[in-house]
């Protein structure tokens, strides 16, 4: 199998059905890129599974020539919980948005992720409901005025990432829709990765909250407001004659102004280590946003620890071997019987 | 045996009553277990607050368990107790009335203090009074108690929490009931001076009720002339895991259970915990919507998916179980019914979901539906959902309720070699491979999962193309699909036997029921019919579809009445598919029907006919 998996193209991944996104819809270039990382990942096109739930984005199962669910709002980690946890042997995918992922399906990414179920949890952000036809969302923007609220937003937008921070993630990262080249990378490392990798993606929304992300997605914008993270790097961003970088002093960040011949490292910018114990560095740098800070991208956070699927397959292995292959004349027939005679 | 005289008897019931700590639920199991190993037939009621612990002493708090066993056969816990066992004032209070004129009631009479009188809402000492109506028998169970473990050096309150098992051992000296299973149970549990002070409390029961003049001697149930074989005693939540167990084995695929905790199905969950070995992987999920999903998940990766519930779970469950049913997986979803609306009464008794099963989901979304009718029926119950459910690619719902899930009775084991065998076979052929091509005997769509090349396909919940599975928003393509679906689960019905009828196939009255009131209703009709009655009973495992010859049976007979514990659910649907004028049985208390209520009410039934 893994020879065929090898001969595979971004093609095999395509399904026959006509995509049916807004035109500039951000989703196409994530489609497209996920179909391109796919064969690279040398699973087995059959042992894919993508779930979702619904709104925008949770079209995509639809998209990919695998297997897939399309559920119920808000419910898909719950059930690629079940996937997962019965095959282990599967590449499972679930594909959420800000509204289905972080409102009606909050309960179920947290305890997902919490559990460190192996699967990726790809959430794409437009903040903003899109298939409802846009009200705000979760990570919409205090103030923002939607149809649903013509006043303006009044509830305090949520972080995906300190949300998933928060609930103990052991893989969390951010990408862009439209950066192909760190998109293609952040998935692969999503892949590999043991337990529940979460992954923040940008996504634009054409028709409901155009440009959003313009500032990151724009590829001459980014270098003044995204900062690249790179394992074992200090956090710099900006172009020649403008960096700057990224101090963190008792969990607080703060910039500090480089100039170009500065040692970045000796000036007290910290530098990006994934694989904290502790999530409060992680945290620290979900806490950045525009336009106070740069936008960190990349991967935040890559611990490890046990999946929630390891511990089970122990616990069916241990007691296999405790008890052996369960009998069921033997339960049937256990603890106290008696026998009535004709 | 006992140096007193004993006297032969064909059946008694015996309920014990305490504090919801004094451990009424242990001691009823107890005397149930040695009760099954007499080898009498039996049946159980506990009823129990939903407070874990009320206030000691009052009326909240008060915990029963009632136990009937006989030499005969029997199929309920008795309508009203032979025997009182009450630990204090409250659950005299609270239960006295129930049992039967003459009957005998034992009190704790260390327990029966100003105080405690007082709070259970008495303004003297009740029992002078009630000894006009009752055999009252005082035992000062605490006293002897301490006295029986006083060499321990327990503290008073390690040594109190023994007493039920004094209590325990003098019901077993009274109707000369082993011992031994009991002290095996012990033994296996506790050790050092708490396993001492049990075993020492039981026999000095057991001994005080040899020596002291209270009772003049001692009584013997025969054992009961039961279908020959091999039998355990059993609740309908033990059965249910195992039937639960059982269709992994039959079917030869993994379960997998997706539970969250709720009352009174949290210990089919616990139970099937317990069978890793089995391949079983249980789930205790985050809520009950994640239950139900991951159970579908693990459904469409190949598993045999379960879900258990009650009543405020299976409200939650419905918009997946509607996706279960769009999507066309085999899904089992136990609802082990108990009292509502609401979180109502959640320990307590109500066949109220049936409506729910049948039609809590938006749009046209059948769904097959079973429900138990015995304890140990739960186990063949759950087993023939599981075929339904992958033979026809459907999910099933599974009725229970609080009375089959927490009583008991003794149970034929069955003949695993003798269970139905069904193994689960993948669609794997790639080529032509269309996901909702239709087998024409039973319009089930293939199971083609993941890992496996050629078949791979997307479902969902948006509206399905004929054959191809495709997204589909095409008006007749629509109607269609409700159709196929709608006849896809009627078709169940060719694999189900046609009605057995108690009684005549022929008569004045039917009374039909469904669940667990089978034992009530077939003794209060076989009652009826030792009266001379002209009247017949059949009890409905199938609520969807119904068997196929159910609307012929009904032509037989002139009146219909349908006993339900609920405003009438069962009922409008026989008026509405047979057009028969069903009469509604309704009784919404929490407990069970007792048999003298449904004898009567045939007997109301069948008379205004005769006026």
């Amino acid at each position: 199998m893994a020879a065929a998996a090898s001969k595979l193209t971004s093609k095999d991944f395509q399904s026959d059905q006509d995509v049916r996104w807004c035109p500039g819809c951000g989703d196409y270039s994530i489609l497209a890129n996920l179909q391109r990382v796919m064969p690279e990942l040398g699973v087995p096109r059959e042992n894919f599974v993508f779930v979702s739930g619904i709104g925008c984005s949770s079209r995509f199962p639809y998209y990919m020539n695998t297997y897939g669910m399309h559920t119920i709002h808000g419910r898909a980690p719950a059930f690629a919980t079940g996937i997962k946890a019965t095959r282990p042997d599967l590449s499972v995918w679930v594909v959420t948005g800000d509204g289905d992922g972080l409102s009606i399906g909050g309960n179920h990414l947290l305890h997902t992720i919490r559990r460190n179920v192996n699967v990726q949890i790809l959430l794409f952000n437009n903040r903003v409901y899109g298939l409802t036809k846009g009200q705000y969302s979760p990570t919409s923007r205090l103030g923002m005025k939607t149809k649903s609220t013509p006043d303006g937003a009044i509830d305090h937008p949520i972080d995906p990432l300190a949300f998933a921070l928060g609930a103990g993630a052991t893989f969390v990262a951010r990408t862009i829709d439209v950066h192909t080249q760190h998109l293609q990378e952040v998935l692969r490392r999503a892949h590999a990765h043991r337990g529940t990798s979460f992954v923040e993606i940008l996504q634009n929304c054409p028709v409901y909250n155009d440009n959003e992300w313009l500032e990151v997605e724009d590829r001459k914008q980014r270098v003044g407001a995204a900062l690249v993270l790179e394992d074992d790097e200090p956090l710099v961003w900006g172009s020649e004659g403008s960096r700057a970088g990224i101090r963190i002093h008792d969990g607080v960040p703060s910039v500090i102004e480089l100039a170009d011949d500065h040692d970045a490292v000796a000036k007290g910018v910290a530098i990006h280590h994934e694989r904290h114990e502790t999530p409060a560095y992680a945290f620290a740098l979900a806490s950045l946003q525009r336009p106070a800070f740069p936008l960190p991208i990349g991967v935040f956070r890559a611990v490890d620890k046990p999946s929630y699927g390891e511990l089970l397959e122990d616990q069916v292995a241990t007691a296999r071997s405790r008890r052996g292959e369960g009998d069921l004349a033997a339960l049937l027939n256990s603890g106290d019987t008696w026998e009535v005679t004709p | 045996m006992s140096g007193k005289p004993t006297e032969e008897i064909e059946r008694v019931a015996i309920r014990f009553c305490g504090d919801s700590g004094d451990g009424m639920q242990l001691t009823g199991t107890k005397f149930t277990e040695a009760t099954a190993l007499a080898g009498n037939d039996l049946s159980t009621l506990p009823d129990y607050p939903a407070e874990i612990r009320a206030p000691a002493g009052t009326l909240a708090g008060v915990s029963g368990f009632q136990v009937h066993f006989s030499s005969a056969d029997i199929r309920t816990p008795a309508d009203s107790p032979d025997v009182l066992v009450a630990f204090n004032p409250a659950a005299l209070r609270a239960n006295v009335e129930d049992v039967r004129p003459g009957g005998m009631v034992i009190v704790n009479v260390d327990a029966f203090t100003r105080k405690n009188i007082q709070r259970a809402g008495y303004e003297d000492d009740p029992l002078p009074a009630l000894g006009d109506r009752f055999e009252i028998v005082e035992v000062p169970i605490t006293s002897l108690n301490r006295a029986a473990v006083s060499s321990l050096g327990l503290g008073s309150r390690d040594a109190d929490r023994a007493k039920n098992f004094f209590a325990l051992g003098l019901m077993y000296w009274l109707y000369n009931r082993p011992m031994e299973p009991t002290l095996r149970w012990l033994e296996s549990r506790f050790e050092g001076n708490v396993l001492e002070a049990n075993v020492r409390v039981l026999k000095a029961g057991h001994a005080f009720g040899e020596t002291t003049e209270l009772f003049p001697g001692s009584f013997i149930v025969p054992r009961a002339k039961i279908q020959p074989g091999i039998y355990r005693n059993i609740t309908g939540n033990t059965a249910m895991a195992w039937g639960i167990v059982a269709a992994g084995v039959q079917l030869q695929r993994p379960v997998f259970l997706g539970a969250y905790p709720i009352t009174p199905a949290s210990d089919v969950l616990h139970e099937l915990a317990r069978y890793r070995h089995f391949g079983v992987k249980t789930f205790q999920a985050e809520d009950e919507i994640a239950a139900i999903s991951a159970a579908i998940g693990a459904s469409f990766a190949g598993n045999l998916g379960i879900t258990t519930t009650s009543g405020p779970g299976m409200v939650l469950k419905q918009e997946a179980l509607g996706l279960a049913v769009m999507t066309e997986l085999p899904l089992v979803v136990v609802d082990i019914q108990r009292a509502g609306p609401s979180t109502g009464m959640p320990t307590k008794i109500e066949q109220g979901d049936l409506l729910l099963a049948l039609h809590g989901r938006n749009g046209v979304s059948p769904v097959p539906v079973l429900a138990a009718y015995s304890p140990g029926d739960c186990f063949h119950t759950v087993l023939e959902a599981f075929q339904i459910a992958v033979t026809y690619m459907t999910p099933v719902v599974v009725l229970s309720d609080t009375y089959l899930a927490n009583s008991a009775e003794p149970w034929l084991i069955p003949d695993v070699e003798a269970l139905p065998r069904r193994p689960v076979e993948f669609h794997t052929e790639a080529e032509g491979f269309q996901p909702y091509q239709r087998d024409p005997e039973t319009l089930a769509r293939p199971w083609a999962i993941p890992g496996n090349p050629g078949t791979e396909h997307r479902i969902g919940g948006l509206s399905k193309e004929d054959v191809t599975g495709n997204v589909a928003y095409d008006p007749a393509n629509n109607e269609h699909m409700i159709a196929l679906r709608n006849e896809k689960v009627q078709r169940i019905a060719q694999e189900i036997s046609p009605i057995e009828i108690f009684g005549s196939d022929s008569g004045k009255l039917l009374v039909i029921g469904w669940g667990g009131t089978h034992g009530a209703i077939t003794s209060a009709v076989e009652a009826a019919q030792e009266d001379g009655l002209s009247v017949s009973s059949i009890h409905l495992r199938h609520l969807n579809p119904f068997p196929p010859n159910l609307g012929e049976v009904l032509g037989r007979f002139d009146k219909i009445l349908v006993p339900e514990l609920n405003c009438g659910q069962l009922t409008p649907i026989l008026r509405s598919e047979f057009l028969v004028p069903a009469e509604l049985m309704a009784k919404n208390q929490g407990q069970p029907f007792k048999v003298q209520e449904i004898r009567d009410r045939i007997g109301n039934v069948l008379d205004e006919e005769v006026r």
